[in-house]
C-alpha cells in the first residue's frame, strides 16, 4: 500500500512535510479508498493552505493492529472528486474541507455546512465560499402521520448547543438529523495565530470537560516537534491525570445515565463520586478539571510523596464505595431492561463511520489508542482493554464501568512508585517545515492533534480532531428505530462534546 | 431492596455545610488573583505573558481584570500590573463589570437585588441556562451544583426548561455568531423583571477566545447583566457565593467554626 511505510509515520513523531507522498488526486482517491476498503481507519482529513489559489488535502490513516500512521496528500484547487461515495467515514471531513478551506468535494451525497462559518483556511488568493452558511437544507420524510420534531439549540437543562431534527411515525423514530457548529469559537485558527504561551490554554478549552485529554495531545505534538523529552515522572503525572479525568467522566456518566431512567440511587451517588474525581484532580493542580496542569515540556506541577499516599488513601476509599453503587445499577432488573436493546450502534456501522472509543468498545472492538499507538506511561504500563459485545446504551454504560475499575488500578499503580524525574523540562524551538500527528486517548476516545510547521518553525496548521467528530454519526445512526422517549437516554449513553466537535 | 438501603446509609448526609460554615480548599486551589506589589517603575511589557491578558488600564495606571483571567498558573507572572498570585478567596462575583477590576485584584462583591425584585425571587429563583460559545466547562460546574454536595434547590434556586418559565438567564460561553439569535429570542422571552447572570471569563471577557473573530467577546452590551461571577471555570462555591450574595442569603456570621475541607 502506497499509503504506509514510505515514511515511518508514528503517534508523536515528527517528519518533514515534504516526505508525505505527493499524489495526483486520482492516485489521492484511490489510495485512501483502497486503505479504508483494506480495514484501515481515517484519523483525519484535511486541508493545508498552500500557495496561491492551491490546497493541499492531507490523510491520515491508522493501522490500528500494526500500530502504525499512514499519510498521503495531493494538490487541488476549487475542486477534487470526493471520497465519501466509497468511503463514508470522509463523510464529516469532506464538510469540513468544503467549508474551512472553499474546495469542493465533487459528488459528496450530504453536502451541507458543518459548522456554518466562513472560510478560514482558505488558500491566500480564494475567495469564493463553497457552503453558504447561512443556507441549511434539512432531510424531510414526506408521508402520512409523519412528523417533525426540532430540539435545540437551547435545551430543556444545562447543556450545550445543538439542533436535531427527528422525523417520526408516532413515537417511532425514522431519522434524526444532527445539526452542529453552535458552540464554534474558531479555535483552530487560535491555535494558529496566539503565542506560545497562551496556546495551552486554548487547547484546554477546545473541552472543558477533557482539559488532561486535548492538553496532552497539543503538548504530545509541541514536544515531538520540539524533540523536547518529559522525564518518566512528568510522564506518570500526565498518565495519573488522564485516567483521573476518565474516571469522573465515566462515573459522571453512569450517574446520568441512571438519572435519565429515573433510576435516582444511583444517580445521586455516581454524581457525588464523581466530584471526588475532580477534587483529586484539583488537589493536583488546582483546578477541579485539571487546567494548567499538562503545559510543553512535561507538568506544572510534582506530585510529592504525601500528596501521592493522600491520593491513594481517598481512590482506595472511592473503590469501596463504588463497587456496591455499581451492583446496584446493574442488577436492578428494571433499570437493566430500559438499557438493553437501545440506541444499538451495529458493528458494520462502526467500521464504515470510522467510530473510536467506548463506543465502538461496546462492540466487541478492542480500539484504544493507549494500547494501539502507545505513548508516554502508557509505553510501559499497560491498561487492558475493556469491551462489551451488544453496542447497545447497556454496553456502553458497561464499559465505562470496567474502564473505571482499570483506571483505578492503574492510578493507585502508579502512585504507589512514581518514577522519578523533573516534573518539566524546558521546551526548544520547534523543527522547521515538519508534520506531527500527536493521539491520546481522551475519556471519549481518539483525540488527534495535527501540527504542521512552516520554514521558519512557527506553527502553520493547527488541525484538532475530538473523538466526537468521529462519533456524532455513530448518534445519528443508532436512532431510528428506537421510540422518540428515548433520545435522551440514547444521547446520553454517548454523552459527545459539542464544543469538541464545533471547535 | 436490602441492598440500597445499605448503600444508602453508606452513603451518609454528604451535603455540604455551605454556607453554614467555609470551605477548606486544597493548597493549589486558585482563586482570587492579587498583586502582591506594585508595578516596577518600568514596567516591560510583556505581551507573550497571559497575565497580559487581564491587565488593563484603570486610571491611567495598569489594573488587574478578574473577568478575563483565566485562573492559569501561567498568569502568576509578573506583569505590567505587578506580581500576581493567586489566594484560596473563592468569593469573586460581582453585581457590576467594573468592580472586577482593580489595580491589587480586590472585587467589589455583589450586592442583593433592589428590594422589589429580591421579594420576587429572595426565596425562588427559577433561572434558564443559554450556552453560548464555550468549552462544557462552566455548564459542568453548573450542573454540578445540582448535585447532592451543592445541592442548590435547597436555596430555592432551580434552573428550568423553557425561558416563558425563568426569572432569570445564565449565560456562558463567548457568545459566538452562531448563538447570537439563539440568545437574544431565549432573552426576549423571559417574563419580566428578568435578571442576567454572566458566568465564566468567557461570557464576561471572551476568555480563552478573546480575539477570535468567531466570538463578541462576552455577553454583548444590549443586555444588562445582574451578576458576574469570573472562573474558568467558576468553582461550584464560587458560584453559589455568588448567587447568595445576589439574593441576600448569606449569613452575616458562620454558625460554625471548623471549615469543612474539599
Amino acid at each position: 500500500m502506497s499509503i504506509m511505510g514510505e515514511v515511518e509515520l508514528r503517534n508523536r513523531r515528527a517528519v518533514p512535510l515534504r516526505s508525505l507522498p505527493r499524489e495526483p488526486v486520482d492516485h489521492f482517491r484511490g489510495s485512501v479508498v483502497e486503505a479504508v476498503t483494506g480495514g484501515l481507519r481515517i484519523v483525519s482529513l484535511f486541508g493545508l493552505p498552500e500557495e496561491g489559489e492551491m490546497t493541499r488535502l492531507v490523510a491520515i490513516l491508522a493501522d490500528d493492529a500494526r500500530g502504525e500512521l499512514g499519510a498521503t496528500t495531493t494538490l487541488v484547487r476549487d475542486r477534487y472528486p470526493s471520497l465519501t461515495p466509497d468511503c463514508p467515514q470522509a463523510h464529516a471531513f469532506e464538510r469540513e474541507i468544503a467549508e474551512q478551506c472553499a474546495v469542493s468535494p465533487v459528488g459528496h451525497p450530504w453536502l451541507k455546512p458543518l459548522r456554518r462559518h466562513l472560510p478560514d483556511h482558505r488558500a491566500e488568493r480564494r475567495s469564493n465560499v463553497v457552503l453558504d452558511p447561512q443556507a441549511y437544507p434539512f432531510f424531510r420524510i414526506e408521508g402520512e402521520d409523519v412528523h417533525e420534531v426540532a430540539v435545540g439549540p437551547v435545551h430543556a437543562g444545562i447543556i450545550e448547543p445543538g439542533h436535531f431534527r427527528i422525523q417520526a411515525h408516532g413515537e417511532d423514530v425514522l431519522f434524526l438529523e444532527i445539526v452542529l457548529g453552535y458552540q464554534h469559537r474558531g479555535v483552530e485558527r487560535l491555535l494558529e495565530t496566539v503565542d506560545a504561551v497562551r496556546a495551552p490554554l486554548i487547547a484546554e478549552s477546545i473541552a472543558g470537560d477533557t482539559v488532561i485529554g486535548h492538553g496532552g495531545a497539543y503538548c504530545g505534538a509541541i514536544e515531538a516537534l520540539a524533540r523536547s523529552r518529559k522525564s518518566p515522572r512528568a510522564q506518570s503525572i500526565r498518565g495519573i491525570a488522564l485516567e483521573l479525568e476518565r474516571l469522573a467522566n465515566h462515573i459522571g456518566d453512569l450517574g446520568a445515565i441512571a438519572g435519565d431512567v429515573a433510576y435516582q440511587p444511583a444517580a445521586a451517588f455516581f454524581g457525588r463520586m464523581r466530584g471526588e474525581c475532580l477534587n483529586l484532580l484539583m488537589t493536583l493542580s488546582g483546578n477541579r478539571f485539571g487546567r494548567g496542569l499538562v503545559r510543553p515540556g512535561g507538568v506544572a506541577f510534582d506530585l510529592p510523596p504525601a500528596m501521592a499516599d493522600a491520593m491513594r488513601a481517598k481512590l482506595e476509599a472511592l473503590r469501596e464505595e463504588l463497587e456496591p453503587v455499581a451492583g446496584l445499577m446493574f442488577q436492578t432488573a428494571s433499570v437493566q431492561a430500559r438499557l438493553e436493546d437501545v440506541g444499538v450502534v451495529s458493528r458494520e456501522q462502526c467500521d464504515a463511520l470510522g467510530l473510536v472509543g467506548p463506543v465502538v468498545r461496546a462492540r466487541d472492538i478492542a480500539r484504544d489508542v493507549r494500547q494501539d499507538h502507545p505513548y508516554g506511561i502508557f509505553r510501559f504500563a499497560h491498561i487492558p482493554v475493556s469491551t462489551a459485545w451488544a453496542g447497545d446504551v447497556h454496553a456502553r454504560a458497561l464499559v465505562r464501568w470496567l474502564e473505571i475499575r482499570r483506571s483505578l488500578e492503574f492510578v493507585l499503580d502508579q502512585l504507589a512508585a512514581l518514577p522519578r524525574g523533573e516534573e518539566r523540562v524546558s521546551v526548544r524551538a520547534l523543527q522547521p517545515g515538519e508534520l506531527v500527528i500527536a493521539m491520546e486517548e481522551g475519556w471519549r476516545g481518539e483525540i488527534a492533534h495535527i501540527v504542521i510547521t512552516d520554514e521558519r518553525g512557527a506553527i502553520r496548521r493547527h488541525k484538532v480532531t475530538d473523538p466526537s467528530f468521529h462519533n456524532w454519526a455513530a448518534v445519528a445512526a443508532a436512532l431510528p428505530g428506537n421510540q422518540i422517549s428515548d433520545f435522551p437516554l440514547c444521547n446520553k449513553s454517548f454523552n459527545l462534546s459539542y464544543a469538541g466537535h464545533d471547535l | 431492596m436490602f441492598d440500597l438501603l445499605r448503600a444508602r446509609l453508606r452513603q451518609g448526609t454528604p451535603t455540604s455545610p455551605f454556607p453554614g460554615n467555609d470551605a477548606e480548599f486544597p493548597e493549589r486551589f486558585r482563586g482570587l488573583p492579587v498583586v502582591d506589589s506594585p508595578a516596577p517603575m518600568h514596567p516591560e511589557p510583556s505581551d507573550a505573558a497571559p497575565s497580559a491578558l487581564m491587565t488593563v488600564t484603570l486610571d491611567g495606571h495598569p489594573a488587574l481584570d478578574v473577568g478575563a483571567c483565566l485562573f492559569s498558573p501561567d498568569e502568576a507572572t509578573s506583569g505590567t500590573a505587578g506580581t500576581v498570585r493567586f489566594t484560596h478567596d473563592y468569593r469573586m462575583a460581582s453585581s457590576t463589570r467594573a468592580g472586577l477590576v482593580s489595580a491589587t485584584g480586590e472585587v467589589e462583591l455583589a450586592h442583593a437585588l433592589e428590594a422589589r425584585v429580591r421579594r420576587l425571587f429572595g426565596r425562588s429563583l427559577r433561572l434558564r441556562s443559554v450556552v453560548a460559545g464555550s468549552c462544557g466547562g462552566c455548564e459542568a460546574e453548573l450542573i454540578a451544583l445540582g448535585n447532592v454536595v451543592f445541592d442548590l434547590a435547597r436555596f430555592g434556586v432551580q434552573f428550568v426548561a423553557s425561558p416563558r418559565h425563568a426569572d432569570g438567564i445564565v449565560i456562558t460561553g463567548a457568545v459566538n455568531h452562531n448563538m447570537r439569535a439563539a440568545l437574544e429570542k431565549v432573552y426576549d422571552a423571559m417574563p419580566a423583571p428578568r435578571i442576567v447572570i454572566a458566568v465564566g471569563a468567557c461570557a464576561i471577557s471572551g476568555g480563552p477566545f478573546r480575539g477570535s473573530p468567531e466570538v463578541a467577546g462576552g455577553v454583548p452590551p444590549g443586555l444588562a447583566v445582574d451578576l458576574y461571577v469570573p472562573g474558568c471555570p467558576p468553582h461550584p462555591l464560587t458560584l453559589l457565593d455568588g448567587l447568595l450574595r445576589l439574593l441576600d442569603r448569606l449569613p452575616a456570621e458562620r454558625t460554625r467554626a471548623t471549615p469543612f475541607t474539599l
